[in-house]
């Protein structure tokens, strides 16, 4: 049995979306930009990819770019912002449990003269808002803040943390990295305050190199690419048609049926919580009084004495794939900051395996899983460092 | 201008006695091995003290002498011009072309050096030199002689035919790969085996290599890694046969039964001694390691006795006295650190003591392996008849 339980990492691409992705690169590969028939024909892919998208979140068509993915996203909202805010302040908050994507742009950002900061988290993940609050002065442009963590899946009150800071400061810009939170929950970003909204294709069952920012339209973006002109000067170079009409469809079918399938995800969520006391050792992390307060499908757990890199090839060889830390980041070893600032135990910081599920997963796969980890956390909990 | 020969000149092949074809041949194997892949039609042939490349009509130059740059045995390339007909007013006439071509009018310093290895030409050398530097003279007014600092020399050898050539490229030296036996490296993910495995075979010798993986304490990307530095050093030394040995079992008894502090002294046994074994069966005659003096506890020289201990061959160690900035500079050279230095675990650090020995007596640690007797044998064998070989070759 093959058991994919990586899925925070990276999606397998729904049929649909492959199917409508090979038509595209085979019968309609014109250029959208093109005057004739073909690259009208092309066109319709991104507009309808647009609407569907649009519809989803509530918002209209023009204020979505296709962007090549997650990081893009997050680092054409966040230098987008900064750049044409930069008149009235060069302060940025953000927090300390963000992505690399988030967290290094910022980085990059600092050159330039910008002021960063990061308010704290509680140990189940969850942002401090008063501490936020307080970072805020009168030089502030821009917040970002994560809806849902990649490594424990925490979930922030986006809604909540919004309108408190544009009550402290009305004209902040609120950017949220949603890329493990859309297809999993219904966003609403002008309900909940959300000025940019980043998604990547790929965690959602679209092709990789897919992807969008969602622009509130009152806010102007200073672009990353130039070029052409396309997407109306915001970002430029030739969109990627058949990744745009993948991820189109993959958004239709994420969101049809959608509480279903989300109600699947918990279920399988809730089926490895209970079973993952048989395995000895281990520790959940993040996860309080009810686990439908955290992402439906994001675990984190941490194994006494057991090196997480070891466990992880210790399943690769039983056909189990899962993280350690993010997909990302693995092959910069490296302590999770995430998981520092949950307050994770010391000796398991290097201790803790991420599993994440999809609509695909089964509950056998599930119980697969436990029984393997059962049977080999005994093992390699034998042999330690020293 | 595409020249239509080289003349190679080989390093320390010129002293050897009557084998010496054994060294000629397999240069010029070597030669013409890494010539194919530049273009069809390069022939290799044997000349006095020299050999000869023929060149086809239309291949890459850059790419001929940067191949012919990757060759042990090679000292000199000179890319020459070929005189089918040396008499005298011939060879004066295409001599002259020839400087015309390459350098014009303009002015430099220059002298004539001769060489003649037919002995039934009718002038000898002394007399081509100075009547060629009249002829060059005369033709182009700008130049001058200056037979002790010249700028260009001009080497005119008659053989069979006449060659001519004023520039060489520096070749790697060492002796051709295949004339020197065979050795076994062993070759982990580290900067230091590679450069020993590039260093033996520089002197002629033909490696395999043994890779000790231990999943899952270590990952496909670390073997992978290993098999990507194999694929770096076969540049130069030819075809990799990669003995892939799973050490995990005999690691983890070493482990359970002996002293933690002795770890990788005692697994560094073992894997001199699995090693030996696969060079025994491709009859060599070495083994091959990086280890270099004090560089970590289990290389220091009383630890070099423990591993040293086990084995029969002889190990050559090529690095065993350099710092280790000599041996990275190395591994630059020849393309291997950016690959070694990528940061996946190897099996001999996962595990590895805070505070392993450093000066292990020989008799101690003897008697630390004597407790795995009754389990490690069967181990060992499994080890070996699981073996994975990957043939490794250059893209």
């Amino acid at each position: 049995m093959e058991v994919y339980l990586d899925n925070a990492a990276t999606t397998r691409v729904s049929e649909k979306a492959t199917e409508i992705v090979e038509k595209v690169m085979r019968d309609d590969y014109g250029n959208p930009s093109s005057k004739h028939i073909k690259g009208f024909d092309a066109e319709q892919y991104i507009k309808k990819s647009a609407k569907i998208i649009a519809d989803s979140l509530k918002v209209q068509p023009k204020e979505l770019i296709f962007t090549s993915g997650g990081t893009e996203s997050n680092n054409m909202a966040l230098s987008g912002a900064a750049f044409s805010k930069m008149r009235s302040g060069k302060r940025i908050i953000s927090t300390c449990f963000e992505h690399a994507s988030v967290y290094s742009p910022l980085l990059a950002l600092k050159d330039f003269g910008f002021d960063i900061d990061f308010a704290p988290v509680d140990e189940l993940g969850h942002v401090k808002i008063d501490e936020l609050l307080k970072l805020i002065d009168d030089n502030t442009t821009l917040i970002s803040v994560m809806y849902v963590n990649n490594e424990v899946g925490a979930v922030q009150d986006i809604a909540a943390i919004s309108k408190a800071v544009k009550e402290k400061k009305q004209d902040i810009i609120f950017h949220v990295d949603a890329i493990q939170a859309y297809g999993k929950y219904r966003i609403n970003p002008k309900k909940e305050g959300i000025d940019l909204l980043s998604v990547s294709g790929h965690k959602i069952h679209a092709p990789k190199g897919s992807g969008f920012l969602y622009v509130d339209e009152k806010i102007k973006l200073r672009p990353l690419i130039f070029g052409g002109g396309q997407q109306k000067n915001r970002r430029s170079g030739t969109e990627n048609v058949p990744a745009i009409a993948g991820l189109g469809e993959a958004v239709r079918e994420a969101y049809e049926d959608f509480d279903k399938k989300i109600e699947h995800i918990y279920a399988l969520k809730e089926h490895f919580l209970k079973r993952i006391g048989e395995v000895p050792g281990t520790h959940v992390n993040a996860i309080g009084e009810n686990v439908r307060d955290t992402a439906p499908h994001i675990v984190s757990i941490s194994f006494d004495k057991i090196k997480a890199e070891v466990l992880l090839h210790a399943l690769e060889d039983k056909h189990v794939y899962v993280s350690s830390g993010s997909a990302c980041s693995s092959n910069h070893p490296g302590i999770s900051s995430t998981l520092q600032a949950i307050n994770v135990r010391k000796d398991l910081l290097d201790s803790t395996l991420r599993f994440s599920f999809s609509r695909y997963t089964t509950v056998d796969e599930i119980d697969y899983c436990i029984d393997v980890l059962k049977e080999l956390v005994p093992i390699y909990s034998k042999f330690t460092r020293r | 201008m595409n020249y239509k020969a080289f003349l190679i000149k080989y390093a320390e092949i010129g002293i050897k006695g009557k084998n010496r074809y054994v060294f000629e041949d397999a240069l010029c194997d070597r030669i013409a091995e890494k010539l194919k892949k530049v273009a069809e039609g390069f022939t290799v042939v044997r000349e006095q003290g020299r050999l000869k490349v023929n060149c086809p009509d239309v291949y890459d130059y850059d790419e001929a002498i940067n191949q012919m740059k990757k060759i042990f045995g090679v000292w000199e390339i000179c890319p020459a011009y070929v005189i089918e007909d040396a008499s005298w007013d011939n060879l004066a006439q295409k001599v002259g072309d020839y400087v015309e071509e390459r350098y014009g009018n303009t002015p430099h310093t220059f002298k004539v050096e001769a060489r003649r290895s037919d002995k039934s030409y009718p002038i000898q050398s002394p007399q081509i030199c100075s009547d060629m530097g009249g002829v060059i003279l005369d033709r182009f007014p700008a130049f001058k002689v200056d037979v002790h600092k010249p700028e260009i020399t001009f080497y005119v050898e008659i053989r069979n035919f006449a060659y001519v050539y004023s520039e060489s490229v520096k070749g790697l030296g060492g002796m051709p790969v295949g004339a020197n036996g065979h050795a076994m490296l062993l070759l982990s993910g580290g900067i230091d085996s590679p450069v020993a495995g590039y260093m033996v075979s520089k002197r002629g010798v033909t490696i395999d290599a043994v890779y000790f993986h231990a999943p899952p304490y270590t990952s496909e990307r670390a073997k992978q890694k290993v098999v990507d530095l194999a694929k770096l050093i076969s540049v130069y030394t030819g075809p990799i046969k990669l003995h892939v040995v799973n050490f995990t079992d005999i690691q983890l008894a070493i482990i359970d039964k002996c002293p933690r502090d002795e770890l990788t002294i005692i697994m560094r046994r073992y894997m001199m001694r699995i090693a030996e074994h696969f060079a025994y069966k491709n009859n060599c005659q070495a083994l091959i390691t990086g280890e270099s003096i004090g560089q970590v506890a289990s290389q220091t020289p009383q630890s070099l006795v423990a591993t040293n201990a086990v084995c029969t061959l002889p190990v050559y160690r090529p690095v065993i006295a350099f710092d280790k900035q000599d041996i990275v500079d190395i591994a630059e050279k020849i393309n291997t650190y950016e690959t070694s230095i990528q940061p996946y675990e190897d099996c001999c650090t996962i595990f590895v003591a805070k505070h392993p020995v450093t000066k292990p007596y020989l008799h101690i640690i003897e008697r630390s392996e004597k407790k795995l007797i009754g389990t490690i044998e069967e181990l060992v064998e499994k080890a070996i008849n699981d073996v994975e070989i990957i043939e490794v070759t250059e893209d």
